[in-house]
């Protein structure tokens, strides 16, 4: 996974006053990290084997997001171009550490469940692209919104892939997550199928490459629907009234 | 690298249309379907039935989701052979939702998701198996036993097998042995003389009724030879690497290693050389290429079934070497007729 961004992406991004709907829309859907970017790939499909696995991982991604990006935007016109990259991974390491220590403290099972992959959050190439592509071009306020929202669509994509990888394989929902929330938690399984069998293959990790190919084919289907929509849309209207063509001056 | 334009082996010879194909090679399938049920009861048969039946709903549920002509496409027989290739494969009293499971997912994920037939780069029944192996290995592992060594003394009748297959037969454990392969992978430190002599699924009425069912396919697929519906290459590849791994390997370690003799009639040896290593659309298309792409299977069987987790390794070898496939094809394609060599792979240079 490379940390590079789509330049024309960030050109456009690099306006001084960030669209806010605009940032929303493209953190949860039209450059959404996971279905989109297909950044963060390694921890996703390793992780995502239950709601709370994938709600741990995807918190926690989501905070070194948010603070990454406030972190960068902040020093953005103080940190030389040529030290820039190393500058940023320091950031986002430090936030990561900050995240492991609290995770260690509070929610210890999840934790040692997680592992390896939040010490990685250091290496998700979605908060290094952030970090570079927008915060280091933009002011505070817009690129915690775009952390959160970037945060966000990484972690919804994460929870339901969770979701679909934990009632097929073990026919249960949100089983374990008094991990995460505590001892009210603790009744929040839900047995979708009695008696059911195992399907090792979608609890092992290529069963989470399947469910990925699945979810990004559902949002092309969206997609592709809604560009239908608008076509047809577009159609019925007929051409603008202006009869007349303008070949002159400014073509709005 | 540019995708090679080799026609479909099967439309050599005019006039066989795919559905003749996908039938004789069904029909050639019932001598060891014969066998099976004649040994380990009616389950295989039953099998087969359920993969038909969720074989053509599958197939036309993702043709017309697809917008493409249902009938048109389900009378090619495609789906339905590969069907009746994973009802023989799969244990004759595997619950039914394994079978379903295993054709619809060979059916909607590696074949119609790739563009249906002749576009999947991996053999649809193969993946079904490998799917339902990985994910469910307790009903994967109860093969039955031959009668004469099972505790009960008897095959299943059909009500039992349905009920086997449908209810869960309380007394099913009675029935059910080790595969010889299976034997002789958890045979531990035993030599292979002691373990020969004490293991219950190495026996020889358990060695012979395998025995039985690889001849059986041997058969069939000798029909097809004859049918001119498969070349001799890849076939003769896969067994012959086979021999050849075992009985070198046999040499080396006489007292931990099966004979070559032993590889070659258990397990699926001779229905993946015959029946799935032979598939037009995720094989070699040259003869030097199925050559080699038979003796890659060959090999990673030998492989598998002794150094690997599996008792048996032909879904997995066949698996593997279908990736490979258009690596081998590239670099064996044969001489066009008026140039003097094979054009084989790019030179250093030159970009075309």
């Amino acid at each position: 996974m490379s940390a590079e961004t789509d330049t024309s992406d960030a050109i456009t991004e690099n306006k001084p006053s960030a669209n806010y709907a605009e940032i929303i829309y493209n953190g949860i859907w039209k450059n959404n990290p996971a279905l989109v970017q297909l950044l963060g790939l390694c921890p996703m499909l390793a992780v995502t084997s239950t709601v709370v696995n994938a709600l741990g991982l995807g918190l926690a991604t989501l905070v070194v997001l948010v603070g990454s990006n406030i972190a960068v935007s902040l020093i953005r016109n103080y940190v030389a171009d040529a030290v820039r990259l190393p500058a940023f991974v320091m950031i986002i390491a430090s936030f990561t550490t900050c995240i492991e220590l609290i995770m260690q403290a509070y929610t210890y099972e999840l934790y040692q469940i997680l592992g390896i992959f939040i010490p990685l959050i250091v290496t998700n190439c979605a908060i290094l692209g952030r970090a570079d592509a927008f915060a280091s071009r933009n002011p505070v306020l817009p690129s915690a919104l775009d952390g959160l929202m970037m945060g966000l669509g990484f972690g919804v994509i994460l929870v339901a892939l969770g979701a679909m990888r934990e009632l097929i394989g073990q026919g249960t929902l949100f089983a374990d997550m008094q991990l995460l929330f505590g001892d009210i938690a603790i009744n929040w399984k839900w047995v979708v199928f009695d008696d059911y069998p195992n399907v090792l293959f979608v609890v092992l990790p290529p069963g989470a490459f399947i469910g990925l190919g699945l979810l990004i084919a559902f949002k092309n289907y969206l997609d592709e629907r809604e560009k239908k929509r608008l076509a047809i849309q577009k159609a019925k209207d007929g051409p603008s009234e202006s009869k007349r063509v303008r070949v002159t001056g400014q073509v709005s | 690298m540019a995708l090679l334009r080799i026609s479909s082996p099967h439309t050599q010879r005019a006039g066989h249309r795919t559905s003749w194909v996908m039938q004789m090679v069904i029909l050639a399938t019932l001598p060891g379907i014969a066998v099976q049920t004649w040994l380990f009861g009616w389950g295989t048969l039953i099998n087969v039935m359920i993969a038909s039946i969720a074989a053509l709903l599958c197939e036309a549920a993702i043709l017309s989701i697809r917008r493409r002509s249902v009938a048109f496409f389900l009378k090619d027989y495609s789906a339905l052979l590969t069907a009746v290739l994973l009802g023989v494969a799969l244990p004759p009293t595997v619950p039914w939702w394994v079978t379903v499971t295993a054709v619809s997912f060979a059916i909607i994920f590696a074949k119609q998701l790739y563009g249906g037939l002749g576009n999947n780069p991996f053999n649809p029944a193969m993946v079904g198996y490998a799917i339902v192996l990985v994910s469910f290995p307790v009903p994967m592992s109860q093969w039955l036993g031959v009668q004469s060594i099972v505790a009960s003394g008897e095959s299943l009748s059909f009500l039992q097998s349905l009920q086997a297959i449908f209810h869960h037969l309380p007394n099913i454990d009675g029935y059910t042995m080790a595969t010889p392969l299976d034997g002789f992978k958890n045979k531990d430190l035993v030599d292979s003389a002691t373990a020969f002599q004490t293991i219950e699924a190495l026996q020889s009425a358990s060695i012979n009724s395998w025995l039985w069912v690889n001849m059986a396919y041997l058969v069939g697929g000798v029909g097809l030879l004859w049918l001119r519906i498969i070349t001799w290459h890849t076939p003769v590849a896969v067994l012959g690497a086979l021999l050849i791994m075992a009985g070198v390997f046999h040499l080396f370690d006489m007292s931990n290693t099966a004979t070559p003799l032993f590889h070659l009639t258990t397990g699926a040896a001779m229905f993946g050389a015959f029946f799935i290593a032979t598939d037009p659309v995720s094989s070699c298309t040259s003869n030097r290429g199925k050559l080699i792409y038979g003796a890659g299977i060959g090999i990673l069987i030998y492989i598998i079934r002794t150094w690997g987790g599996y008792p048996d390794g032909v879904a997995f070898a066949v698996l593997l070497m279908n990736f490979s496939a258009p690596l081998i094809d590239y670099y064996t394609q044969p001489r066009t007729y008026g140039h003097k060599k094979a054009k084989k792979g790019l030179k250093i240079g030159e970009d075309n």
